[in-house]
């Protein structure tokens, strides 16, 4: 058997066509042994080379290698085409639904008012003040006596106290988180900053807007120079930062015993002004009786109720959803969202 | 305090066009709140016509009696009208609503028929015309002319402010000083009612019939004035002027002598009291009960008294409860003649004492524990002689007196005390103009002002009180805004921030935090089978209810309260926690101290204060029912079980950086086999486990519901532990199978293997549990892995300990080793 060109560009174009034809990979593999295999008509030529004369070897050998080049590599881009089509088809048939439902544990989630006692310490741990606490049962000379309220003062009626008993000890559920404040200026030198969360306890009955347990925060700055601009720029930051950077607020005279000059503050907030706390400088008799130099000391106080606080952020308008404890109310609330 | 705007105008020089909205931010700018503004006659429009009872015909022939009235309302002929009321009789003027008229609440007057007549209109009773609650009758008038615009002759139509007076501001319970704050607010000219009053002339007379008065108790009251008026009329109408006023003012108009007294007291603030003189014997004594042990009030309550009350005595015994009410034996009647008016200046504490102990919060003691003017005693009670007189036909007999001549305080201030304190530094003139609103005197230089502080306002006694007046006038908007920084380092406390940590790692975990009221009873202490220092509860002196009166001294009874509520509005996967204070009443209170406020109290003192509040644990407690991984279109899902209430009672101690050790314990409530007792220290920090039975049934609860409790402030606060050496030689596993007793805890099998290990051995793990043998033995399955720092272990060596460790469980358990 001879060699021609025409025989060998013939092969190359029939092994070319065949592998274009292959479907799969099982006919691919056939291909290959019919066409680029040992017993191929390419690798039957390519064993002919042997019989003839160096001019023509070198010339058929040069054909032969270049068409088995070209079929090589264009079973090599099939087998690759053939293999991702394989492929593909595998992974289609594993394929889910993704839209099933998959969450299996229960969202749990922190009460809005734990959330809102957290922002309020952060936003004033920045501003360089100490987290303090105290006792909810307590002492009634903390609780009253030693905020300049005395036994029979109206402002002591003014507050529905829960008693407890023995009475001899003179022990009251906390009506606010005043006494806190005095332990600290008790136990503390001036300067000081602190921001005093906690649970305090009136004798209200629960309806849409009261509750007799509810929370508190109060903050407290003794330093020298205080003066009422610093209580008012302090509340300012601090409507600020809880209900948005527009809020306005507002200052209007009032009477607390343990503060002189005394305020209420206001803020205005969807087109209302809305009560927030009390407020104003600590009273000199309350200075005095915690031992703080009076003369180079003044400071400030302020104080509001986190429930009330909490209703205006959130538009919430029932006070039984915050003490009921229904999982519904502190799951809406998750982690708090950032 | 309820107050007219046609009152207030009399002594303020109001501009004619300014709103009601203006006066109310005038009085919120200096520190009075405007609970409400009633534009009262806003809704009710005329013909209202004074009408004269001509006929009455009764119709006996209904369900109940109704009149057919005719009336002169000075139209020329009889107007017929049918009314259901029976307070007057023939010659009455009364109120008439001529058809057309519209009555509060959109109700239109016209001519109807109805039984059997027609009704040409209406008479009116108070409540009709929106002008006080009174609806038990039509008004009968005391005066008027027939056919006169009757919305005219009862000055109707009025503004009527309801301001909250603060409890410091005495004197602005009256039309005096509210007149004064609203003239300050807005810088016009007050006219001080006293001023006009001419006490002096009564001051003079004399006479041996006048009633006398003394102060025994000199804390008790430092003035007082009886007046003594004769020939008093008390059957005379109280004229319709001064009526309306106190109706406005929103009490009521009772009898003449009575009316004057309160319109007196409202009009400046001096709560007075009218004696029927005839009965007492002897003169009046300003008085602390001492040996009197009773007295029969006005409102015919008979009280018991203790021994420091303060009283108005007579020879006879009590007449009043100085300051609160009077009492009944003295009480003026349609029949008194003669009449002693008291006007005292009383101890505002001692008055704020007699009020709370009997309950009795009357319109006299509310001002006088407020603080009232001691000038006022002498004027106010020539001001209502004076109406006694002009209205009552009285005659005057004499007066009497007691006590001491009222002073004037006087304060120093400089500017700079003000702008040290405000942040402001005011004008010169906005001080001055400040304090002479108030009505005080100023003198002294530009550097120090002398204040001369009025009578009325025994409030002010300091230069900071001296400081809120400057700025409240000159309105609190003027104070700058400054925001001051702080000390450097703040942060949350260690305890504050484990709360904060464990509080988010269980709501992480899928747990709702809860917040309950620490309130509880007897029967859930008892129920709940709660004994030694966990039954030791605080009761509440004062509970907002029977039902709940005591503090709870666990989590427990409102944690399984809030589960029932959420399991009766529907969920089935409850998985809740509270972080709280508990309150345990286990040590003896001593009486408490209560030092005075002239000075630090010593450190002894502020220890004893501190020593008797009981101390109050802080814990964290939850409750887990139905599933904590859902069952689903997947399968079956995984209830919450006794596991998992130990793995979070053991994750909280983990997680404070704790070591802990774990043994089974009989505790209530809890299932009396399956309660965890986890212990730092050797001391028992946490519970968990299941609930008993018998408490889930009674409480109607899933059975095997989870309950786990820690005490958060119990734990220590360890150092912190550094990270051991990471070693990297590869680790050798060896798998043991025990065979033990059933009883035995598994943790002492892994504790004796830790102990029997070596120092090689990084850790044991339970893998296994095979309680199928029989004979009450189990099989324990345990990975114990050994690594040493220097070398690869060998096999061999690493049977060795393995052996050891068994070794050790075997001698003190009697483990073997399962073949």
């Amino acid at each position: 058997m001879a060699l021609n060109a025409e025989q060998i560009k013939s092969d190359q174009e029939s092994a070319i066509a065949a592998i274009s034809k292959a479907a799969n990979l099982e006919e691919l593999k056939q291909v290959k042994i019919d066409f680029i295999g040992d017993r191929s008509p390419l690798a039957k030529a390519n064993q002919l080379l042997g019989s003839l004369n160096p001019n023509e070897r070198a010339e058929f050998g040069k054909l032969i290698g270049a068409a088995k080049t070209v079929v090589n590599q264009k079973y090599l881009d099939k087998n690759i085409e053939l293999e991702k089509e394989r492929d593909s088809q595998v992974l289609q048939t594993e394929k889910v639904d993704v839209t099933l439902p998959t969450k299996r544990t229960l969202s749990g989630g922190l009460h809005p008012l734990t959330l809102l006692t957290n922002e309020i310490c952060d936003l004033f741990i920045g501003l360089g003040y100490q987290v303090e606490e105290g006792p909810e049962l307590e002492s009634e000379w903390l609780n009253f006596d030693a905020l300049n309220i005395p036994a029979d003062h109206p402002a002591r009626t003014m507050q529905d106290t829960f008693f407890v008993e023995p009475l001899n000890a003179k022990l009251v559920l906390r009506t606010h988180t005043s006494p806190v404040q005095i332990r600290t200026m008790l136990n503390q030198e001036p300067p000081i900053y602190v921001i005093c969360p906690g649970k305090v306890y009136r004798a209200d009955e629960l309806d849409a807007t009261h509750t007799p347990v509810f929370h508190q925060v109060e903050g407290l700055v003794i330093d020298q120079g205080i003066t009422m601009a610093d209580l008012k720029g302090t509340l300012d930051h601090f409507a600020r930062s809880i209900f948005g950077s527009e809020v306005k607020t507002r200052l209007r005279p009032s009477y607390f015993p343990f503060t002189e000059p005394s305020a209420e503050v206001d803020f205005f907030f969807n087109g209302r002004w809305i009560e927030w706390g009390g407020c104003g400088m600590v009273n000199e008799k309350v200075l005095i009786a915690c031992g703080i130099d009076s003369k180079k000391y003044s400071g400030f106080a302020f104080g509001m109720g986190l429930e009330r606080t909490l209703m205006v952020k959130y538009g919430i308008t029932d006070m039984h959803d915050i003490v009921e404890g229904d999982i519904r109310f502190s799951q809406s609330f998750g982690l708090g969202k950032q | 305090m309820k107050i007219p705007l046609s009152w207030l105008k009399e002594f303020v020089a109001l501009p004619t066009k300014i709103s009601h909205d203006d006066i109310a931010a005038a009085f919120v700018k200096v520190g009075f709140e405007v609970e409400e503004i009633s534009l009262q006659g806003s809704d009710l429009t005329g013909p209202l016509k004074v009408g004269k009872v001509l006929s009455i015909e009764e119709l006996t022939e209904h369900k109940k009696p109704i009149r057919y009235v005719g009336l002169d309302t000075g139209e020329g002929k009889t107007r017929f009208v049918i009314c259901g009321a029976r307070n007057f009789k023939v010659n009455d003027l009364v109120v008439v609503a001529i058809p057309g008229s519209v009555l509060p609440g959109n109700f239109a007057i016209s001519a109807r028929e109805t039984y059997g007549k027609t009704s040409n209109g209406m008479i009116c009773s108070a409540k009709e015309l929106g002008i006080s609650d009174d609806s038990a009758g039509i008004i009968v008038l005391p005066s008027g002319k027939i056919g006169e615009n009757a919305i005219e002759l009862l000055e109707i139509k009025d503004v009527i402010f309801d301001i909250a007076v603060n409890p410091d501001r005495g004197y602005a319970m009256s039309v005096r000083g509210l007149a004064c704050e609203l003239a300050g607010a807005l810088k016009l000219k007050f006219i001080d009612p006293a001023s006009l009053i001419k006490g002096k002339k009564y001051d003079s007379i004399k006479n041996g019939r006048a009633v006398t008065v003394k102060i025994e108790d000199k804390d008790g009251a430092d003035s007082i004035y009886i007046r003594t008026l004769d020939q008093v009329d008390v059957k005379r109408p109280t004229p319709i002027w001064m009526q309306r006023r106190i109706e406005k003012c929103g009490m009521r108009s009772i009898s003449l002598a009575v009316d004057i007294t309160n319109y007196v007291m409202l009009e400046l603030g001096q709560p007075l009291h009218a004696f029927d003189a005839d009965v007492l014997h002897g003169g009046l004594r300003v008085a602390s009960a001492a040996k009197f042990k009773r007295l029969v009030t006005l409102d015919k309550v008979d009280r018991k008294l203790s021994a420091d009350e303060l009283l108005i005595c007579d020879d006879s015994g009590p007449q009043a409860l100085a300051g609160t009410m009077g009492g009944l034996n003295s009480e003026v009647t349609n029949k008194t003649k003669k009449i002693a008016l008291e006007a005292a200046h009383f101890n505002p504490q001692r008055v704020a004492r007699n009020s709370r102990i009997h309950g009795l919060s009357s319109e006299a003691s509310r001002r006088i524990e407020r603080g009232t003017d001691p000038a006022l005693t002498a004027l106010a009670s020539a001001r209502a002689s004076e109406l006694l007189i002009d209205l009552a036909g009285a005659k005057f007999v004499g007066s009497n007196s007691a006590g001491v001549a009222t002073k004037n305080k006087v304060i120093k201030v400089s500017p700079e005390n003000i702008t040290e304190l405000i942040g402001y530094t005011y004008t010169m003139k906005q001080i001055k103009d400040a304090f002479i609103a108030i009505g005080c005197q100023v003198a002294g230089t530009s550097t120090k002002l002398t204040i001369t502080i009025p009578t009325w306002r025994p409030d002010l006694n300091t230069v900071a009180d001296l400081c809120e007046e400057v700025a409240r006038l000159n309105d609190y908007a003027l104070i700058p805004s400054r925001l001051p920084i702080g000390k450097k380092g703040a942060k949350l406390t260690r305890m504050q921030q484990r709360k904060r940590a464990v509080a988010n790692m269980l709501a992480s975990q899928g747990l709702t935090e809860v917040i309950n009221y620490p309130f509880t009873n007897q029967e859930m202490v008892d129920l709940l089978g709660f004994s030694g220092d966990r039954a030791k509860s605080f009761r509440i002196a004062n509970p907002m209810s029977e039902e709940f009166p005591l503090l709870r001294t666990h989590l427990i009874p409102g944690l399984l309260t809030t589960l029932q509520r959420n399991l009766s509005r529907g969920a089935k996967d409850v998985a809740i926690f509270e972080l709280g204070t508990v309150f345990r009443n286990t040590a003896i209170l001593a009486d408490a101290v209560m030092p005075d406020l002239k000075k630090k109290p010593t450190a002894k003192v502020i220890d004893q204060i501190y020593t008797g509040v009981p101390k109050q644990m802080l814990f964290v407690g939850g409750v887990l029912v139905g599933e904590q991984i859902k069952s689903g279109w997947q399968g079956k899902g995984l209830p919450w079980s006794w596991q998992d209430g130990v793995a979070k009672a053991v994750e909280i101690v983990e997680s404070t950086g704790n070591k802990y050790e774990i043994v089974n314990a009989e505790l209530a409530p809890w299932h009396p086999g399956r309660c965890a007792e986890i212990k730092v220290n050797g001391k028992p920090v946490a519970h968990a486990g299941e609930l008993h039975p018998r408490v889930c049934n009674a409480l109607n609860l899933p059975p095997r519901t989870v309950v786990f409790a820690v005490i958060l402030s119990e734990l220590p606060m360890p150092e912190h532990s550094y990270l051991p050496k990471i070693w990297n030689f590869p680790a050798v596993v060896q798998d043991v199978a025990l065979v033990i007793d059933g009883n035995v805890a598994a943790i002492s099998i892994k504790n004796a293997l830790i102990e029997g290990g070596g120092k090689l051995l990084e850790s044991v793990e339970l893998f296994d549990r095979y309680d199928q043998i029989g004979d009450g033995k189990v099989s324990l399955a345990f990975t114990l892995t050994f690594r040493s720092p220097e070398q690869t272990l060998t096999s061999e060596e690493v049977a060795k300990y393995r052996d050891q460790a068994v070794a050790v469980a075997s001698k003190k358990y009697g483990a073997v080793l399962r073949g």
